[in-house]
């Protein structure tokens, strides 16, 4: 397996993402599209990592592989030193249940359950008892700052503090990654700013954060811009942000 | 994981759907509320038509076997039983001192003749011939006076004990016991009266009969006739057996060669229910097919009801599957939903059937709707509620996350 590596992610073992030369292929009709040709990458734990491309660059497909919702055509992805790209669909479900905290553009909240009950939701999953469940999704209510609105339904909150609910729900079941697509693209600029906030508070106490733009300002908040172009990765540099921080750290 | 947790959850979700379109769940219940109220009040009513025949043929008594020349519903023609031989005051005789596991019976005639008393006449009475072991054979019950005794039976008294009907028509206000009636020209005595039997299969009344001696029937009206010799079995378990003795000491005494089928009938009360059966079992399975259609109807309408629901839950399918719902668990949200709708409808079904069989009962036949359609109909709504909501629940299970996020 490790001879199939391209080299550059060969002490994968020890990321807690490594993506090894992966595709994914699209038929439709008589035509097929590679929506990534080959992508190979690594992300650590603690990393805040910005996938930036425009429409049509794969990189939603590759949040979709990342997030372990959908599976790649070819190559392997391993997360937490577990082979996912070999999973079928309830391991999967499991995985993006305990190891990954989704925060999406359109919030995709259940509209007909309140707040406290949308946040609590992945512990049903995971087969929590009432009481604990209800005791961990307060808590990621209050470390979002919604302590006076967990019994609010979304359509009695604004759009900033249903993106507060969104990453309260995403972080109560302390995932290995959480995985933002556009987090403020429904958002005003201000609001958007609060979230990116939080996010950044978030990593710093220590979560791994994933997020997918195609705004650069909104990339610059975090450390690391890989850049996808095409189906492939156009560049993997450092953010203004991860230069000063590896400064701090070096110095 | 914890399968409970899950199946709250799931019937969390089903509530909120549910109350959440309160309009679109009361019609889609209301299939299934038709269907169920239906199937269980069909089911009732043939409960209330098998009481009915039961009770009809209940005089001809279930522990009670008839050796007689002719069988029951049988398939020969009538000049094949009417020419076998006659079954005689002998062979009851000799099946009276052999049989064993009989606990007691009686020979009977009988023939239709004309009753009065002074000047009231009453035309076509059924006047039965037999011994004192009648009443114990058959079970019956005085309304007043007494059963005629073995040395009356075997002395050829002229006493008689008459029906209900009798006692109504002759002795309306006062005491039949004592009084003297014709039957055809003989007079005879009034000992006692048999409390009401009814009719059998609402066809003869059992009321309109007099009761005398054997002997005394022989004398006066002719003794060349075939008997009915009728039998009460020691023990209704076992009443197979004494058939199985009764026959062989019937061919014993009427001397039916080794190989030859019986000259004789025995008859019993099974042949009343077997007849019945054949004749209402085609009935009953049609309409209980009939009215399960109306079931089916209502359970399509549920699919197509979930179909929908599916439909505009894609994008919810979606986030749940993102969280960490399995296929399993989807499939159960949307099948428990399915059941759920199904269950209500068929509760109701059965609070509105139940009264209406209390009117059947009251009005029409008596019935009772009996506990096991109250658990079928409660089975049969889920069964309905698990397979209208299966390929829905399934189509929602397989569904692609990526693909059902992105619906809108």
């Amino acid at each position: 397996m490790m001879s199939n590596s391209n080299g550059s992610n060969s002490e994968s073992a020890t990321h807690l993402i490594t993506v090894r030369n992966v595709t994914k292929l699209y038929v439709m009709g008589s035509e097929e599209l590679y929506a990534l040709k080959g992508i190979s990458l690594g992300i650590e734990k603690n990393e805040y990592v910005a996938i930036m491309g425009p429409s049509g660059s794969g990189k939603s497909t590759l949040m979709n592989i990342l997030g372990c919702l959908d599976t790649p055509t070819s190559g392997d992805y391993f997360l937490n030193g577990k082979n996912v790209s070999e999973m079928d669909d309830d391991e999967l479900a499991e995985i993006r249940n305990r190891e990954i905290g989704f925060v999406f553009q359109t919030f995709n909240l259940l509209p007909r359950s309140n707040a406290l009950h949308n946040v609590e939701l992945p512990l049903v999953y995971s087969g929590m008892h009432k009481s604990d469940r209800l005791e961990r999704a307060e808590q990621a209510l209050i470390d979002v700052g919604l302590q006076d609105r967990m019994k609010h339904k979304p359509n009695e909150l604004s759009g900033g503090q249903r993106q507060r609910v969104a990453i309260a729900r995403a972080l109560v079941n302390n995932p290995s990654i959480i995985l933002a697509d556009e987090p403020t693209g429904n958002l005003d600029t201000r609001t958007g700013q609060e979230i990116m906030q939080l996010l950044e508070e978030l990593n710093l106490q220590g979560n791994t954060i994933i997020i997918v733009t195609h705004e650069e300002d909104i990339a610059q908040h975090a450390r690391r811009i890989v850049k996808i172009r095409d189906g492939d990765i156009e560049d993997d540099y450092l953010s203004k942000r991860g230069k000063e921080f590896q400064n701090a750290k070096t110095q | 994981m914890n399968f409970w947790i899950e199946i709250k959850e799931n019937f969390a979700i089903a509530y909120k759907a549910i109350t959440a379109n309160k309009m679109r769940s009361f019609l889609a219940t209301l299939g299934i509320v038709i269907g169920v109220t239906s199937v269980t009040l069909m089911q009732t009513a043939i409960e209330g038509i098998n009481r009915a025949f039961e009770k009809s043929i209940s005089a001809v008594g279930a522990d009670v076997l008839y050796v007689q020349k002719f069988e029951w519903f049988g398939k020969e023609d009538f000049d094949f039983y009417r020419n076998r031989k006659d079954i005689t005051m002998a062979q009851y005789d000799y099946l009276s001192n052999n049989a064993q596991t009989a606990a007691v019976m009686c020979p009977t005639t009988g023939t239709g003749k004309t009753l009065k008393y002074k000047d009231l006449v009453l035309e076509n009475v059924f006047v039965v011939g037999t011994t004192y072991e009648y009443q114990e054979t058959f079970g019956l019950n005085m309304e007043e006076g007494r059963f005629f005794t073995a040395s009356e039976s075997e002395g050829a008294y002229p006493v008689c004990v008459i029906g209900m009907d009798i006692k109504k028509a002759f002795f309306e206000n006062q005491d039949p016991l004592g009084k003297t009636i014709k039957i055809g020209t003989y007079s005879f005595r009034v000992i006692g009266v048999i409390e009401k039997q009814g009719s059998l299969l609402g066809l003869f009344s059992l009321d309109n009969r007099v009761i005398i001696p054997i002997e005394r029937f022989f004398n006066l009206f002719g003794g060349k006739r075939s008997l009915s010799i009728n039998i009460k079995a020691a023990d209704i378990n076992n009443l197979d057996e004494t058939k199985e003795e009764v026959r062989s000491i019937m061919r014993k005494a009427r001397k039916v060669d080794y190989g030859e089928r019986d000259d004789f009938g025995i008859n019993q009360q099974e042949a009343f229910k077997t007849t019945y059966e054949s004749l209402t079992g085609l009935i009953k399975i049609i309409g209980t097919l009939i009215t399960s259609l109306s079931l089916i109807v209502g359970s399509v309408g549920i699919a197509n009801i979930m179909f929908v629901s599916v439909k505009e839950r894609t994008k919810e399918i979606g986030i749940r599957k993102a969280i960490g719902a399995k296929r399993s668990t989807i499939m159960y949200q949307f099948l428990i939903e399915s059941v759920a709708i199904c269950l209500l409808g068929g509760l109701i079904g059965i609070m509105i059937s139940f009264p209406i069989s209390l009117i059947i009962d009251a009005y029409v036949l008596p019935t009772a709707m009996p506990l096991w359609v109250i658990v079928l109909g409660i089975f049969v709504s889920l069964l309905f509620g698990v397979m209208a909501g299966f390929f829905p629940a399934f189509s929602a299970s397989k569904m692609d996350p990526v693909e059902s996020l992105r619906y809108e």
